[in-house]
């Protein structure tokens, strides 16, 4: 468990970054918080022949307010959204510190960065779940200059992005603020990755549910979004019934398979569970917007 | 700390309290046994001072990487080493033919055991995926893998038997020739005549089968050793983490054809075993060899990978059970057919027989179980080799007998506790010949039983278990034996070409008065510097501070066998009891001599030698010991010189006992269960050190928890490993341990120097039984009848969805 060996560059700014990245060509890697990464690498199951370490890039730790969204620089580690108790965050964002409360253990938290996950694209990163919750979009850096990419064309397939090789994610801008939020996984073991996760957020305007966001974890190569099970709550009363229709519609989405933690049917019984319970929570825990 | 945080933390502030207030009564001498003496070692521990394998420096040393079989089972047509031969600060690069074809065998002298060699690499056959071939040494370990990765192995691969549903099958490939139908050993334990007529007449008869998973101990530090050899001493030097340094050694001297005074075997700290490291790994001779070959040090450190799907696992079992009971729920009769799956190769020195000779012997536990035969098999297949892991067969033997009284108990309407308190041994049994030919000297079995019970009731969980919040709570209470620290005599009736058993202790007493014991145990966590020096210290009345244990060295102890089968304390602490007897004679005909008196008159008390009744007339041991090195001309010409003494123990082996009781919830929305609450009685005799005892009772439940609920080494149907790292191989950590009560019962055994029994393995033990219990009385009103370890979430779900199998899937692929 000794990674095959690379080239290490340390960069200072995302525009070095993306310089040393297009001189490298598509074998090197960005080497941020490394929880990912790095055990890929020891098992020798990510062989990158050159890694760009950004540790050093200033400017990338930041969560500021741009208007409805809520702009995350690339560099900041998972802890400082989760202890993060700014109005900006807690005003339509308040879920945001409660999700990175599910990611991994207190030291990963603090090694790890939010765009990172968002690169790396774990079908159960909480990030990637709230990126597509919140529909947010992705800034990235290249030889061309910044684009941004919008959740629901950012995630390809299992850990892969429309970002290019030469491109660094450098911003997660999220959108859509929402008063209910809520994130329920299920693990084994806390901390473990989630068997399956779901997150839902929405807003009650006269007694009515509106703007509502389902999205599951664990359950297909990326995060997924259920639009026939966000319409059955939208306009619907926020109560109990309407949770379990949105449930079940959740559950007969989707077509998760089997491995060592469980089959399909099991997968489908914990996503029923595990939306009703979101739905729940999120009415329970509304933000202060 | 302040006085009110001490307060709130009994475990820390007891000991010190405990001492004062004996030390207040100047009439009562000062007794260690018994005491919670912080542990010697964890000062060193804590502070990063410990000195396990990898801390020792040697930045010349090679290092080891081996080049493992891709496949399950195969024969190997090529292997070519000269691309990574040419790698930089590549070494060697080294087959088995190059080695000369080392191999070790373990070997049972009985009529029904096949003997299989295990070559160090393998040589043409590969029988488990993970399975070394060739051993690169290269300068440092990064480099060692880029060569290992450039070795070219040509394998025809062939189908793997896997499954206990595999075992014996004849349309697979046979995979030791010695052994075509796979059977390498076939116990036939006891027979009964009378069994097939007692159990046709039964009114309650059980045919039920069994099942327990493939775990492995997963200890925090995984196997690492340094081979050098040493010009001076003529003698390889082999610093390796083991349990077991006198039995490593004879391996090597046996695979190398060296002799054993050439070998020297040197375990420092040691980061765990649990039975893992018990036995001789194929790597760390291959480093031996290496080492001796090169005549340059070399070292090898197991990864994580390796030690999950490479080193040892165990418990693969399955019980076929015929149990009869009478109307009153009583036992008449048993009946077991017991198979396991042992993986690939008999190990060294224990052989694979380990599991199914501890399963057909010791299965009746507690219980009065009437007419009783047993068959228990040993099936060889493509997964590694199993080794004595922690509890060796117990927890499944204990699993079954109380999943038959939980099943018995249901069908005839009675109370779970009652239906133990009627089978078990009850105290005017003892001495109790059981039918299984063992005589179980005294415990408190029934007293543990009912210490059990009480202590649930006050718990209050039954009123938990009425609780109406969505959760499904239920309790499990299981009553149980644990045989510990065997003897020769004990061991001799298993028929190892190698039987351990006994252990000799040397105490020897400086010019200052310090002393220093040497044992052939090798405490690997559990606290031996600590409860050795206890008892030394009662005998010599003298401070535990000033007793140091040496251990694990085969050049510095006598000839030992090692730590496992709870047998150290007993046996290592019992032949330094008798040594340190011995030493205090010395030194009460020393001081009888210079404080003219008669050496029975001399009592040692606080330090001192004393005349008793004339506590004036004294002499401090230090003063003693300080004349005996340096002013012998004053003392008359004794045969022998200075203070030291020799001592042994070997006893039969005893019976500790406990009862446990388990509070899970299942939550139905998830299928998951968690144990909740737990309560430990334990007996093992003489408590030498309350606070050590807990905390093997802590880990084993820990453990034993794990495989009923989170760990399984699992198998692709090609005989890939799926649980290659910590993410899928799921040791619970501390979030998903409850708090664990611990409460003692004394039974002194009078079987040994101390009074104590071992206990090194009741936890692991007993805590499976007990959750199981636990999830199916939480599952009572679905019918749960689940009777196989680990239990997860989606069988709980199964159970509660009505399409359980109680004998369930046999692969999880």
């Amino acid at each position: 468990m000794k990674p095959a060996s690379f080239e290490y560059h340390r960069a200072y700014t995302p525009e070095e970054v993306v310089e040393v990245l297009t001189e490298l060509g598509e074998d090197a890697k960005i080497l941020a918080g490394g929880q990912s990464l790095a055990p890929m690498m020891n098992f020798r199951l990510a062989r990158p022949s050159a890694l760009v370490d950004v540790n050093t890039v200033a400017g990338l730790d930041y969560i500021r307010r741009e208007g409805d969204e809520l702009c995350v620089g690339a560099l900041t580690r998972h802890r400082t959204l989760e202890i993060s108790i700014a109005d900006d965050v807690r005003d339509g964002f308040g879920l945001l510190p409660r999700a990175a409360r599910w990611i991994g253990h207190y030291p990963i938290r603090s090694r790890g960065t939010v765009g990172g996950s968002i690169a790396h694209s774990d079908p159960t990163a909480e990030w990637c779940l709230m990126a597509r919750l919140y529909d947010a979009q992705v800034v990235v850096l290249g030889p061309d200059g910044r684009r941004a990419i919008p959740s629901e064309d950012w995630f390809t397939g299992f850990l892969t992005t429309a970002s290019g090789p030469d491109e660094m994610v450098v911003e997660t801008r999220f959108g859509r603020p929402r008063a209910h939020g809520a994130l329920t996984e299920y693990a084994r073991r806390r901390g473990d990755f989630a068997i399956a996760a779901a997150a839902v957020a929405f807003d009650v305007v006269d007694g009515r549910c509106h703007d509502v966001s389902i999205v599951l974890g664990g359950v297909a190569n990326e995060p997924l979004r259920l639009p026939e099970a966000e319409a059955i709550v939208e306009g619907a009363a926020p109560e109990e019934d309407t949770w379990t229709a949105a449930a079940r519609s959740a559950a007969a989405a989707i077509r998760p398979g089997s491995d060592l933690n469980g089959d399909d049917h099991y997968r489908r019984h914990l996503v029923d569970t595990l939306t009703r319970r979101a739905f729940a929570e999120a009415l329970e825990t509304g933000n202060s917007r | 700390m302040n006085a009110e945080q001490a307060a709130s933390q009994p475990d820390a502030a007891e000991p010190n309290t405990a001492i004062d207030a004996q030390a207040t009564e100047p009439d009562k001498p000062k007794r260690w046994v018994g005491n919670r003496l912080p542990r010697r070692e964890d000062p060193r521990m804590l502070r990063g001072s410990g000195r396990f394998v990898d801390d020792i420096p040697d930045p010349h040393a090679y290092h080891l990487a081996f080049v493992r079989s891709p496949v399950a089972s195969g024969r190997i047509t090529e292997i070519l080493t000269e691309d990574a031969i040419s790698m930089p600060g590549v070494v060697a690069v080294l087959t088995s033919a190059d080695l000369g074809h080392p191999s070790l065998t373990a070997v049972l002298e009985r009529e029904e055991f096949v003997p299989t060699t295990m070559p160090l690499l393998a040589k043409d056959r590969v029988r488990y995926a993970g399975e070394p071939i060739v051993a690169v040494v290269a300068e440092n370990r990064y480099l060692a893998e880029d060569a290992a990765d450039n070795v070219w192995v040509e394998i025809e691969e062939m189908p793997p038997v896997l499954s206990l549903e595999d075992l014996g099958r004849s349309d697979l490939p046979v995979i030791h020739d010695e052994a075509p139908d796979g059977v390498l050993v076939d116990l036939q334990m006891f027979t009964d005549d009378l069994l097939d007529d007692v159990l046709g007449s039964a009114p309650l008869v059980l045919e039920e089968i069994f099942r327990s998973g493939r775990v492995t101990a997963a200890p925090m530090e995984s196997r690492t050793c340094r081979a050098d050899w040493r010009d001076r001493d003529e003698q390889l030097v082999l610093e390796v983490s083991t349990q077991v340094p006198h039995q490593v050694r004879s391996g090597i001297a046996q695979a190398l054809g060296v002799p054993e005074r050439k070998v020297r075997v040197i375990a420092p700290d040691v980061g765990g075993g649990f039975g893992l490291k018990c036995v001789v790994g194929r790597e760390e001779v291959v480093a031996a060899a290496i080492a001796m070959r090169m005549r340059h040090a070399v070292r090898w450190s197991e990864d994580r990978q390796e030690n999950l799907i490479a080193s040892f696992h165990g418990r693969e079992q399955e019980y076929r059970i015929r149990a009869g009971f009478d109307d009153e729920g009583r036992f008449v009769g048993l009946e077991a057919d017991i198979r396991c799956n042992i993986g690939a190769y008999s190990v060294y020195p224990f052989s694979c027989a380990v599991e199914p000779l501890m399963a057909a012997t010791e299965l009746p536990g507690v219980y009065k179980v009437g007419r009783y035969a047993a068959r228990a098999r040993g099936f060889a297949s493509n997964k590694p080799p199993t080794a004595p892991y922690r509890g060796v067969s117990r927890p499944q033997i204990v699993l079954v007998m109380e999943r038959l009284m939980d099943k018995a108990a249901r069908s005839l309407g009675l109370d779970r506790v009652e239906i133990r308190r009627r089978n078990t041994i009850q105290p005017d049994d003892f001495p109790y010949l059981g039918p299984n030919g063992i005589t179980y000297e005294p415990g408190s079995y029934v007293e543990a039983l009912e210490l059990c019970a009480a202590e649930v009731g006050k718990a209050g969980w039954r009123e938990q278990c009425e609780r109406q919040d969505g959760l499904l709570r239920g309790i499990g209470i299981v009553n149980f034996s644990e045989r510990t620290a065997y003897g020769t005599a004990t061991m001799g009736m298993r028929k190892m070409q190698m039987t351990p058993g006994f252990e000799v202790s040397h105490v020897r007493m400086d010019a200052s008065g310090d002393v220093v014991v040497t044992s052939g145990t090798c405490g690997h966590g559990q606290g031996h510097e600590t409860t050795f020096a206890q008892i030394v210290a009662d005998v010599l009345a003298i401070s535990p501070d000033r007793i140091k244990l040496r251990q694990g060295d085969t050049d510095v102890t006598s000839f030992g066998w090692g730590t496992f089968a709870s047998r150290s304390l007993v046996i290592g602490g019992g032949s330094a009891a008798v040594a340190a007897r011995r030493l205090a004679d010395q030194l009460r005909e020393v001081a009888a001599e210079m404080l003219e008196a008669e050496p029975t008159d001399i009592e040692l008390v606080d330090g001192h030698a004393q005349v008793r009744g004339a506590p004036d007339a004294r002499l401090t041991i230090d003063e003693i010991a300080a004349t005996v090195h340096f002013r012998s001309h004053t003392l008359v010409q004794r045969e022998e010189q200075l203070l030291e003494a020799r001592g042994s123990a070997d006893p039969p082996g005893m019976f500790s006992n406990a009862a446990h009781a388990a509070l899970v919830e299942v939550d139905p929305g998830t299928g998951d269960a968690q144990v909740v609450d737990y309560i430990v009685i334990e007996d093992c005799g003489v408590v030498v050190n309350p606070m050590i005892v807990d905390g093997q009772v802590r880990g084993g439940v820990a453990q034993g928890i794990g495989s009923a609920l989170y760990e399984e080494m699992s198998y692709s149907p090609e005989g890939q490993p799926l649980t290659g790292t910590f993410m899928d191989y799921m040791v619970p950590t501390a979030s998903e341990i409850p708090r664990v009560a611990v409460h003692h019962l004394e039974t002194p055994c009078d079987q040994t120097e101390t009074g104590a029994k071992g206990m090194g393995e009741g936890g692991t033990i007993g805590a499976p039984a007990a959750v199981l219990s636990a999830l199916n009385d939480a599952l009572r009103d679905y019918d749960a009848d689940i009777d196989f370890v680990p239990v997860r979430p989606a069988d709980l779900l199964a159970v509660l969805e009505g399409t359980s199998n109680s004998e369930r899937r046999l692969e999880t692929a």
